[in-house]
């Protein structure tokens, strides 16, 4: 089993694993408020997000995902409840708001919109240029999530309007990197790209947090893609969390989640297939090695007896 | 006669300063069936929207011919001809929605073309029936949602009422809602109008459904078959920088366990069935 | 937040305002606007006002909705006001001080000119706010349609302000997300000086402009796509046709202006 944080509280050091570094405490965000416009996108969530973990947050278009994150970096403040950030809350004055800027780095969907500098190098330089860092640690920032996110010295000053799509999009993602966010939140990051694009991006985020330890955060729909990456599944309906877990977890109450109106990963759903025909397999299994492992012991199994 | 008739067409894009001029498709050929449904795969600048493009004359061939229904696409005194006759949609909703009322914007085909009122307010009901919008034909589209819009740029389309309609990486910016609903109208339109469907995209579970896939690499045709025939080359498929759906990579890997099991096998039903012959 | 603007903005509804063809209205905001700068006295413009006010209660118009519109004018009113009292010519001197002579008729013309200007805003708003572009586009291309023989390209005039009607909210949108993506980066677009300031709207400015250009590229080829092919031989779902009511409105149109002539003529 991944670290399945189900702890509360952790006093003791080297649990570092378990100890909050976000904390959203009883959300409720209601947009227009008073108009006859007036609509509730998330109410009454309770969620810790721990550090260096990797947390996926699924749900279906007006589930209340994007106005979720929106509110860890302080872009929203919240009608109702607080956010803690390393158990500061976030909105207590403009320079608290400030820094959770910095440590909370959220990446938009399709981010390479919101590229603008005439050149990469510039582009990924915006955003530590901002905190004041010198130029020394700016370059060094710069370089460095530019690697992660695989654009070599060649790229530096190519302008940034003349790369591939899925370059672009790496290109804005290393623009929030080089910030070192301690916690890096992406909307949909692989949305629109190809198989191959999605991979990259997938194994850009991994690189990252290899190297920082930083917590993760992704928003998505595709379950396959949550599953494969993320230690714990956050899905909502309705405003809500309606499902939280690792996604053993989550898979094993395949019912809730396709009234959620989403999709099962295939995998999950061919095992589940099978299980009906009577063939004893683990239905919570998400990932095709671990789908043919099972498959082949139940094979070795039958051969054997 | 084949809809659309492709014969070894090259194309390039004009030369930028400073800049090679690459060969976006180089020697294509091909021919499509009226009534079948064909898929094409790429990855990003494979050359598949290129040559979406050439379907409605957007783009003419420097090399080779283009033809369809039988008309040249260099013909300039027959664009519109061919361009009523075959419809396109594209990727991005919000920039095929011209005007800012519904059914004012399916309508805007059936206006081009010239037809009197009454028509036009004929084919946009049963458009918009098609698609299932018919409740927001006076709504502003940009408080709809990413696939409501898409069913209304679709509707725009069926209007024209063509016979063979083109979805150029329709369903790449929608969430998995509205790529069901796209996918729906688009088995619907063919079972229920025999309309041609040519469906561009880089989703594995999208081609599948299709009758004939043609795989796309640096602007040539590297595959070509039905999709069971195609996506049982799982390596090949994966070295032209797509994937196979889940379930056949599981049958692909039992296979290579030393497991007897087909591998032309492509939904969860399928994938299901054969994995539970071969083993039970 | 950018969301509330609401220009040219349109409230649906179901009155005879809401109903009469979009070139009546048109014509009757012309005649409105003509009637409003002949009308000199106070009993010219009771008259003018008196049909404004008739229009808002037909229409439904909400009164707080039309001083809501009056907002960004605040300033240009107070403005003419203080102009007015102080440098009309009159003869009864209320008050003189330093170079300035405050007179009744001064403060008379001072109200006047204010209230011309209040209704002249009211009243084109409840042209825009009970029709739609489309159909107000429609209208205007209707009305000019003479121009086209010298060549004036009445078509292209209004598709272009149809399309920009169409994607201002897309428009408006698309910068609040591109300001959301650059405040995350940190960026900072409220404090500083005024060339700091402009300067910090580089990072919206230019990514919303690549992005007006990739729609507008897209959108010419999806109209193509569709046959677009300029106005000619282009037919429209919904004609235009006048109806009685729109007969109607012209004949008290017509009374409407004679009235406030005469009453000029007359002195009042």
């Amino acid at each position: 089993m991944k670290s399945a944080p189900g702890q509360e509280k952790s006093g003791q050091k080297g649990m570092k694993k378990l100890d909050p570094i976000l904390e959203i405490v009883d959300l409720t965000h209601t947009y227009s408020q008073g108009t006859p416009f007036e609509h509730v996108a998330v109410y009454n969530i309770n969620l810790k997000v721990y550090k260096g973990e990797y947390l996926a947050i699924i749900g279906r278009t007006g589930s209340g995902k994007s106005t979720l994150i929106q509110h860890l970096n302080g872009l929203i403040s919240p009608t109702q409840g607080k956010i803690l950030l390393n158990g500061q809350d976030i909105n207590e004055s403009k320079e608290t708001l400030r820094q959770t800027r910095f440590k909370v780095g959220l990446v938009f969907q399709y981010p390479e919109y919101q590229l603008f500098e005439e050149t990469v190098y510039d582009d990924v330089a915006f955003g530590p240029k901002n905190m004041g860092l010198d130029k020394e640690e700016i370059d060094r920032r710069v370089r460095e999530s530019l690697e992660i996110v695989g654009l070599g010295q060649e790229y530096y000053k190519a302008s940034p309007f003349d790369l591939s799509g899925g370059q672009k999009r790496r290109a804005a993602i290393a623009g929030v990197m080089a910030m070192e966010p301690e916690v890096l939140i992406l909307d949909e990051p692989t949305a629109g790209l190809d198989p191959e694009g999605c991979r990259e991006i997938v194994e850009n985020i991994r690189n990252y947090r290899e190297r920082t330890g930083a917590t993760i955060i992704t928003v998505t729909h595709d379950m396959a893609e949550a599953a494969s990456n993320a230690d714990r599944l956050c899905v909502m309906g309705n405003g809500k969390i309606a499902l939280l877990g690792t996604p053993e977890e989550v898979f094993a109450r395949a019912d809730e989640i396709e009234e959620l109106g989403l999709d099962l990963p295939e995998v999950t759903k061919i095992m589940i297939l099978l299980k009906r025909k009577g063939l004893d397999v683990p239905t919570e299994v998400y990932k095709i090695d671990d789908a043919v492992s099972a498959l082949l012991k139940l094979k070795g199994g039958r051969n054997g007896a | 006669m084949g809809t659309i008739k492709a014969e070894n067409i090259s194309f390039t894009y004009p030369a930028e300063e400073g800049k090679k001029r690459s060969l976006v498709l180089d020697g294509v050929s091909f021919e499509i069936e009226k009534g079948s449904f064909t898929a094409i795969l790429g990855h990003n600048g494979s050359g598949k929207s290129t040559l979406a493009k050439h379907f409605n004359c957007l783009l003419i061939p420097d090399t080779g011919k283009m033809e369809v229904f039988g008309i040249d696409t260099k013909d300039e005194d027959r664009v519109i001809d061919i361009r009523k006759r075959i419809g396109l949609v594209f990727q991005n909703p919000d920039n095929q929605i011209v005007a800012n009322v519904v059914e004012e914007d399916v309508a805007f085909g059936p206006e081009n073309l010239g037809y009197p009122s009454e028509e036009i307010r004929k084919r946009v009901d049963q458009a918009l029936k098609t698609v299932g919008m018919e409740k927001f034909a006076i709504h502003a589209p940009h408080l709809l949602s990413g696939g409501q819009k898409q069913r209304i740029a679709i509707a725009g389309v069926l209007a024209m009422e063509p016979e063979c309609i083109v979805f150029d990486e329709a369903t790449a910016m929608l969430d998995p809602e509205g790529r069901r609903d796209t996918m729906k109208i688009i088995r619907y339109l063919k079972k229920e109008f025999g309309t041609t469907i040519v469906l561009i995209t880089h989703h594995m579970d999208e081609a599948a459904q299709a009758d004939r896939v043609i795989v796309l690499d640096s602007g040539k045709i590297v595959m070509d078959g039905a999709p069971r025939e195609v996506f049982a080359q799982v390596e090949k498929i994966r070295s032209l920088g797509l994937d196979v759906p889940a379930g056949t990579s599981i049958i692909y890997e039992l296979e290579r366990a030393g497991v007897d099991i087909p591998i032309e096998n492509l939904t969860v039903e399928e994938c299901a069935d054969a994995i539970y012959n071969a083993l039970a | 937040m950018l969301k509330d603007i609401t220009l040219g903005q349109y409230f649906p509804g179901d009155t005879v305002i809401h109903r009469l063809d979009p070139r009546t209205k048109l014509v009757m905001t012309i005649v409105y606007m003509v009637a409003l700068f002949t009308a000199k006295d106070i009993i010219s413009y009771g008259v003018v006002m008196a049909g404004l006010a008739a229009v808002i209660v037909v229409s439904n118009t909400k009164l707080k909705m039309l001083l809501k519109g009056l907002k960004p004018i605040v300033i240009v009113l107070a403005f003419t006001g203080i102009l007015n009292i102080l440098y009309a010519p009159g003869e009864h001197v209320i008050a003189h001080f330093w170079v300035f002579t405050i007179t009744l008729e001064g403060i008379k013309t001072a109200i006047l000119m204010m209230l011309r200007i209040t209704m002249l805003i009211m009243g084109t708003s409840i042209l825009t706010y009970t029709t739609s572009p489309i159909a107000l586009t429609d209208g205007m291309e209707r009305l000019m349609g003479p121009l086209k023989k010298i060549k004036v390209p009445v078509h292209e005039i209004s598709m272009i302000m149809s399309i920009a009607l169409r994607f201002i909210p897309t428009l408006i949108e698309e910068t609040d997300k591109i300001m959301n993506a650059q405040r995350a980066r940190g960026a900072d677009f409220d404090s500083g000086n005024l060339i700091q300031r402009a300067k910090a709207m580089l990072p919206i400015l230019v990514p919303l402009f690549i992005s007006a250009f990739r729609r507008a590229d897209e959108l010419a080829i999806a109209m193509e796509s569709r046959c677009y092919h300029g106005g000619e031989g282009r037919t429209r779902m919904k004609v235009l046709k006048y109806k009685r009511r729109d007969i109607i409105t012209f004949i008290l149109g017509i009374a409407y202006l004679t009235a406030v002539i005469v009453l000029r003529k007359i002195g009042l």
